[in-house]
This record gives structure tokens, sequence and C-alpha cells, in this order.
């Protein structure tokens, strides 16, 4: 069944005592890719990956991993999945190498096995050094690659974690950051974040949910295209700049000065440019703000990050879902 | 049940690794110890009627009151508390192999610590000289009756675990409960009420669940199947109640 998805999930929802948690989901992930999973807290993200390990059913909806559903066979996509949950809880008082046997076992490596690939997976975190530690006495960022290591373990194909860089130094971060793009191809890889930067050099897929509804998804150029619609230029530029409107609308019609800044001492004004044109503008621009009367001292296009992105689709659907309903008079 | 001597085995090892357990054992002894000496002290002073076996297992209910909640609070509940009851469970893992592996680690140590007073016994017929002192019958009764009430007991515990993520709670409740059980239901058979005609079921009921009966019974060398029976569904019971408790709290957490 290759070519069946690694995870299917339709119209999923997760209702709590009168809380929507999650409501009508709907996603795939094809084999290999890597998603990123973003939102604002209680947004619904570590409710739909509890839902997809099996951990909690659903309230409607369905969720298949590699095209077994989770809620009539759970003992089989049990054996698909790797899941490190949310703060990663670990038993305080085991030996690392001890744990990841036991987990081994669990999971249903053959003893003979489990040996070498608990050396490979101490290798690949960078653990050999404190494999003979105790767990409740490690720092933050070793546990963090102890769920790491365990969620890798058994080689599954899909691998969820939450929240896997939280409390990473910026040196620890890039060691996880490169052990998740090493997954990349074999394994499927779902990684729920706050780090915005993390999630746009990891991830192939991006998929933003809010209050419990899909609000974005794509590639990080996607949704910077969809969710934001515009590409901005910065200038820094001299002159009189009453001509420069007509100008620029020769350019490109929907180009218009977004902002302006004050002149400074030698006279140069920081303007930002707007346009909802793709297209890179950035020579004709230059050829024009550097002819007479102007003088131009700076150009560049402002690459909008995730995090711009990502802001703008939660408020987009702030506004949508939370306008508070008027009460009939 | 493929992961059943896994986690056993898991659970086992954690106990022998954990210091508490030795201070635990340690403590029972002296406790257990000192109570025989007493016995002993009264039996040197004046001639007595029963064997000293028979004293020492008519207070089963100190140890069983004390030591059951406290090996058996932190089980499920700790679990939960440090959440690694999800990583647990989105292994292969079912429910009932969990619950089963944890109450199976908690019955060997309490069948352990209850074996280790048998030394007293083996002391004192090899300094006594006597062998009047330790008469086997009701050694023996009296052990399998430890052995068969500490399934119920156990179970009991386990399920009072499996309703807390806080160890204090689950060990008060499983306190209270097992006091009802081994107290509470003698006190409810004095009861002039249940004497009623429209209540006999109830009567029978309550005389059928006595276990200070059962144990005099057990250290008579009469062991009834109907006795068994008791113990063992309510061993029952007591587990399938655990899983649901762990089930449920999943469902609503």
């Amino acid at each position: 069944m290759p070519d069946t998805p690694a995870i299917e999930v339709s119209h999923l929802v997760k209702a709590y005592a009168g809380v929507t948690a999650v409501n009508d989901i709907s996603f795939r992930v094809a084999r290999g890719e890597i998603l990123g999973f973003l939102g604002p807290n209680g947004a619904g993200k570590s409710t739909t990956m509890r839902i997809l390990t099996g951990y909690l059913p659903a309230t409607s909806g369905s969720v298949s991993i590699c095209g077994v559903s989770v809620a009539s066979r759970p003992d089989e996509v049990k054996r698909q999945i790797g899941y490190m949950p949310e703060n990663n809880p670990l038993p305080e008082d085991m030996r690392v190498s001890e744990y990841l046997y036991f987990r081994g076992r669990l999971k249903e490596i053959k003893r003979r096995m489990l040996g070498p690939r608990i050396d490979e997976v101490l290798e690949l975190c960078d653990l050999k050094r404190v494999r003979h530690k105790i767990i409740g006495q490690l720092s933050k960022g070793y546990r963090q690659r102890v769920g790491i290591a365990e969620s890798v373990l058994a080689e599954p194909p899909v691998i969820i974690m939450d929240e896997p860089t939280i409390g990473l130094d910026p040196h620890q971060i890039l060691i996880v950051r490169d052990l998740i793009s090493s997954l990349r191809g074999r394994m499927t890889v779902i990684i729920s974040s706050h780090i915005l930067p993390e999630i746009e050099m990891t991830c192939d897929r991006v998929l933003i949910i809010n209050q419990g509804r899909v609000v974005a998804q794509g590639t990080p150029a996607d949704l910077r295209r969809e969710v934001l619609g515009h590409s901005t230029y910065q200038v820094e530029v001299a002159g009189d700049i009453a001509a420069l409107p007509v100008l620029l609308a020769a350019l490109d019609p929907t180009l218009q000065i977004s902002h302006q800044g004050d002149p400074d001492a030698e006279g140069f004004r920081r303007l930002t440019l707007s346009t909802e044109n793709d297209a890179e503008l950035g020579e004709p621009l230059l050829r024009t703000l550097a002819a007479q009367p102007f003088r131009l001292r700076a150009l560049s296009r402002t690459n909008p990050t995730l995090e711009d992105v990502f802001l703008a689709a939660t408020r987009r659907s702030w506004d949508v879902v939370a306008t508070p309903k008027r009460p009939a008079k | 049940m493929k992961h059943f001597f896994t986690l056993l085995s898991h659970e086992i090892r954690m106990l022998l690794v954990s210091p508490s357990t030795y201070v635990a054992a340690v403590l029972f002894l002296v406790c257990m110890g000192f109570v025989f000496t007493n016995i002993l002290q009264y039996y040197s002073s004046a001639p007595q009627e029963i064997s000293p076996a028979l004293v020492f297992f008519n207070l089963f209910w100190g140890p069983v009151l004390i030591m059951v909640p406290m090996l058996t609070m932190k089980c499920l509940a700790e679990e939960r508390r440090l959440g690694t009851i999800e990583t647990l469970l989105t292994t292969p893992v079912t429910t009932t192999e969990v619950v089963l592996g944890k109450y199976a680690a908690a019955y060997l140590l309490y069948i352990t610590l209850w074996g280790s007073t048998a030394g007293f016994f083996v002391i004192l017929k090899k300094y006594s000289g006597d062998v009047r002192f330790v008469d086997p019958g009701p050694l023996l009764g009296g052990y399998l009756f430890i052995a068969i009430s500490g399934l119920f007991f156990v179970a009991i515990g386990i399920f009072a675990s499996s309703l807390s993520r806080n160890q204090a709670i689950a060990g008060v409740l499983c306190f209270t409960m097992l006091l009802t059980l081994i107290f509470g239901l003698p006190w409810l058979a004095g009861f002039g009420a249940l004497n009623r005609e429209a209540l006999q079921p109830v009567r029978q009921a309550v005389d059928y669940a006595q276990i200070l009966a059962h144990r005099d019974d057990f250290t008579r060398g009469v062991i009834d199947s109907r006795q068994l029976l008791f113990y063992l569904s309510g061993t029952t019971l007591a587990l399938i109640f655990s899983i649901l408790g762990v089930e449920a709290k999943l469902l609503h957490s």
C-alpha cells in the first residue's frame, strides 16, 4: 500500500464537556513528508495529535494511519507510530539505556536486535555520554533528546512529536533539526512547535490551526502568498517623493507606498512599498529610483517570515470565529 | 498478554532498585517482630488455650490496613501524574496488561513481606525446642488466608490508585475501603434492622462477606470454596473496575 497517504484525517471533531477542541479538521500527509503543526495555545494541536495516536477517542470523523483506521484497529496503529507527548514525560528513576530497553521491548523489537538499535539511536541523538545516567538527573536538553530517541527507536513509519524543541538551547535545536531532517523521505513526521523559524526550516508543509479549525495549509512559500497576499520592498531614497506614486504605478498598477518615514539629516527617507504582484520588481525599481531626480541608498525585498503568516492567519480566523453574535432585539 | 511479563519484570526491577522498598520491608518486619515478641511474652507469663500462630494471624488487619495502601497507592496515580501513562498506552500495550502488571508486582511484594515473617516461627521453633508452639496446621492455614485475601486487598488498592492522580488521596481511599470491608461489614451484621424478612438477602450477603470469620475458618483448617470464590470474584471485580477507571479517565482527560 505505498500509495495510501501516511496520515489521513477527515472531518475530525473532538468535543469535551461543552468545549469543541477540534472542529472539523481534514488533512492528509504523504509518506516521507514532514508536516509542521502550528497554532496558538489551546488551538487543538495536542488534542489532534493524541487522537492520531489513538490515545484519545474522537467525537466524530475518521483518522487513518498508513491506511489503517485508528478507531477500529488501534493496536495495529500503535505499531506504526512513535509518539512523543507534550512536556515529554519520562520515568525519573531509570537509566537512559534501561528506559530505551524497556520501551523497545514494549514496542516489540526483537531482543536480539534491540541492543544494536539502542546504540544506534543513542549515537543519533548524541546521548552516548549519558547512557548510564538516571533520567531524573539529566538536564532538560538531554531529557528532550531521550524522548526523541525513544520515539524513533522502533523505526515506525510515522512519528508524532508534540513540541520537540521546547526548552532547548540553540545548539541543541540545531541537533534536533538535523535529526528530524535526516528522517525525511524515510519516515513521515508531524511536529508541532511555537518556534516558527524551526518549522520553516525543517518542514515540507505547514498546517496552521486556530480554535480547532485549519486556517491555512501549504508550503511556507504558498502560505506567504496566500495569507499575506502581497510582497513588500524597503527602499531608502532622497528627493521629492511627490512624483513617486505615478512612476510606481507605471511599473506595476498595484505598487504603492504603504508607509513612509521622515527624512534624516542627509535627506534620505525610508519607504515601504507593497504590491500584490508576486514577480520580482527589484530591477525595474532600481532603474526607476536611481534615475534623476532621486538618489537611492538601499533597496531590499522583505521576506515575510512564517511568523507574519502565522499572525495574519490566526488573526484572520479570530475575526471569523470570535466575532460576538449580537443578540436579536 | 504478550507484554504482561515485560511490564511485570519492569515493575519488579523498579521495586528492587528503589530504596523505599527496603525501608518499608525493614519497618514492616520491625513492627511485626514487635507484635510477635509481645505475643510470646504473654505466652511465657501464663499458659494459653490457643497456639501463638492464631493470635499472630488474628492481628492481620493491622499490616493490611497500613501496608496495602502504601504499596499500591503509587501504582497508577504516579503514572498519571507524571504523564507516563500516555507514553505507555501509545505503545502496543493494552490497559489490561498495564493494570495487571502493576497488580502482580504489588501482590508479589505483599506476599514476600508476609512470607518473611515465617522466619519468626523458624526462630521460635529453633530456640524453644518445643513443637507445640509451632503448630503447622494453623500456620499453613494462616498463610494461605493471607495469600488469598491479599489478592483482593491489593486489587482494592490498585482500584483506589486508578481513581486519583494524587497518591495521598489514593492511599486514604484504599485505607477507607479496606476498613469498611474488614470492620464495617461485621458492624453492619450487628444491626438489628437487618433481621427483617424483607432484608433477608442483604443479611445473607453481609454474613457471607465476613473477612474476620473467614480468617478463623482458615486458621482452623477449614477451607471453604465459597470463601475462595468471594476473594477471587472480588479481585476480578476490583481489577475490572481499575481498568475501567484508567480508561474512563482518558475519555474525560
